[in-house]
């Protein structure tokens, strides 16, 4: 059901672990729906003065294809100009692993987003002014966080515990 | 050998098929290839095999021969105790626990939805139902009590004797889901009305189960067509499956005591060496279980990534979390026993075999620690914090 190329980064991910040092954070998904991501850049300039993702790594509570594709995006992410990283989206992600099973691509496909996420942090730490398309998209994926929590209320009730990594 | 899997240790989910019964069957493919409905010799020849088999089947259930109704396994026995205790009349009352596998549970669903009513009995934390609920569910229209013998995901084992007894009591049939308690613990047939059984969950070939359905309980067949199994079941009989249904029910019988004394020393050491880990836990009851099941969850780990990692060390065991059904839901049978959500992601199910060495267990134990330390180094929850 998983491409080689997933189970390679399931088996070794690359970038693993929290940042020490990092620019900003991006926090997605719900330990409700089983998939938490926490990706962290580092952000330099560049000679040309632009904003460069130098580093990336990430923590993740997931099945197979969540840790791969967080393997996966950090790769993809890193040395991108913030710009051509917005860009990055979890379709480019899953197609880099060679395709994802359709039923993974709406839980376990949170990478793209969890960077987009990092850079709004960073962004906005920084008192940028956001991009319409970044500021769409973390629109975008707060509402369908908001989205999850509603649906899965019974169970955070019935389960008795507060889903964490949602605050 | 990277593809071998060296050590399994899901046989809750199927087994291999034991040397003596691939043996049994083998001639029927080819030399005694009869179908059971035909005159001639060859056609009698499987018959004679078929009504042996159903019979040794009876015998070591201590019901009679008639009672037992061959299916293609029991996804279709609990189908027909359900469905076709409900299509008899246009509506009613069904009653049914939280905790059932997807065979009941979603023909329980199905049934909801043509208008039916649907009771669905709640557990304690160890994945019990109470009798007393049951007794109190029961109303003038209830039809049918659809409670699983033994749990397959957690190996709770429930109180069937008691719930029998009640239905009896109030003259409403009773059918239990005894497809992981078959062969392993003692059935109360005298109280029992439906029983579904599966051959591949005891060293039986897949495809091959069957309804157990007391004398007098009424039924509407799913299956028409040629009128096989007295009317009850229409389709040519899977002759080399039901002769290797028979010898694995002579086998798991014969060997009962000690085989299920073997697993629940297994069982009684991995809950003590797994616990030994931090923030685990076990789901389930610890002591009236089913010898072969033990569940576990890890903290701040999700399930199937545990699973595909002690996949990695060759050993095969399985989840009900979410991410092994197509959505989002953790396991209903952990939620249904109110198991926190930062543990109910990541179950691990380990079942136990006929085959089941310690080597198997030993392996797993020191696969475990390696494999849970290296999920929770990746993952942004920390345990205990």
């Amino acid at each position: 059901m998983y491409t080689e190329k997933v189970i390679d980064h399931f088996r070794e991910p690359h970038n693993r672990g929290k940042m020490e040092n990092y620019s900003a954070v991006g926090k997605v998904g719900n330990i409700v729906c089983g998939d938490v991501m926490w990706l962290y850049i580092k952000v330099d300039k560049n000679d040309a003065g632009q904003d460069i993702i130098t580093d990336i790594s990430w923590e993740t509570f997931g099945c197979t294809a969540a840790i791969a594709t967080s393997s996966m995006v950090s790769d993809i992410g890193k040395g991108k100009t913030i710009e051509e990283a917005i860009a990055v989206t979890n379709q480019d992600v899953a197609s880099e692993l060679g395709g994802l099973p359709p039923i993974k691509m709406h839980c376990s496909a949170l990478a793209a987003d969890a960077l987009n996420e990092a850079i709004y942090a960073y962004l906005i730490q920084e008192k940028r002014s956001i991009p319409e398309a970044l500021q769409k998209r973390h629109d975008h994926i707060a509402k369908e966080m908001a989205q999850l929590e509603e649906r899965y209320a019974a169970f955070t009730e019935k389960g008795n515990s507060k889903p964490r990594g949602c605050e | 050998m990277a593809m071998n899997k060296n050590v399994y240790l899901d046989n809750s989910a199927t087994t291999p098929v034991a040397p003596e019964v691939l043996e049994a069957m083998i001639p029927f493919f080819q030399s005694r290839y009869g179908n059971a409905s035909s005159l001639h010799s060859e056609g009698r020849d499987a018959r004679r095999a078929v009504e042996e088999s159903r019979a040794l089947i009876a015998e070591h259930l201590k019901v009679h021969p008639s009672e037992i109704v061959f299916t293609s396994g029991a996804t279709e026995a609990d189908n027909l105790a359900l469905l076709g205790t409900a299509l008899r009349s246009t509506g009613g009352h069904l009653i049914t626990s939280r905790i059932e596998h997807d065979a009941v549970r979603h023909s329980a669903d199905w049934l909801a939805s043509r208008g039916y009513d649907v009771t669905l009995l709640e557990v304690d934390e160890f994945g019990r139902v109470s009798a007393d609920d049951v007794r109190e569910a029961i109303r003038p229209d209830t039809m049918l009590v659809s409670v699983m013998a033994g749990n397959n995901e957690v190996g709770t084992i429930q109180p069937i004797r008691a719930i029998g007894e009640i239905c009896r009591e109030r003259s409403v049939p009773f059918h239990t889901d005894a497809v992981q308690a078959y062969g392993k613990i003692e059935l109360p047939m005298d109280v029992i009305d439906m029983l579904s059984v599966s051959a591949h969950k005891l060293h039986g070939p897949k495809g091959v189960g069957f309804l157990y359905v007391r004398k007098g309980t009424k039924l509407t067949p799913l299956l028409h067509g040629g009128g096989h199994e007295h009317g009850r079941r229409s389709g040519t009989e899977n002759v080399p499956g039901i002769v290797g249904l028979g010898v694995a029910t002579q086998i798991a019988f014969e060997e009962r005591d000690r085989v299920t004394q073997r697993m629940e020393g297994f069982r009684e050491y991995l809950i003590q060496e797994v616990l030994k880990l931090p923030a685990t836990r076990l789901n389930g009851h610890p002591t009236e279980s089913l010898p072969h099941i033990a569940n576990f969850s890890f903290e701040a780990i999700e399930g199937e990534s545990l699973i595909m990692k002690l996949d990695e060390h060759h050993i095969a065991t399985s989840t009900g979390s979410a991410c092994s059904s197509p959505n989002l839901e953790p396991s209903h049978v952990l939620v249904a026993l109110g198991v926190p959500l930062s543990m109910a992601h990541g179950s691990l199910r380990v079942s136990t075999g006929r085959q089941t060495m310690q080597d198997d267990i030993d392996a797993l134990l020191k696969a475990l620690p390696i494999v849970v330390q290296e999920l929770r180094d990746m993952s942004p929850f920390k345990v205990g914090g």
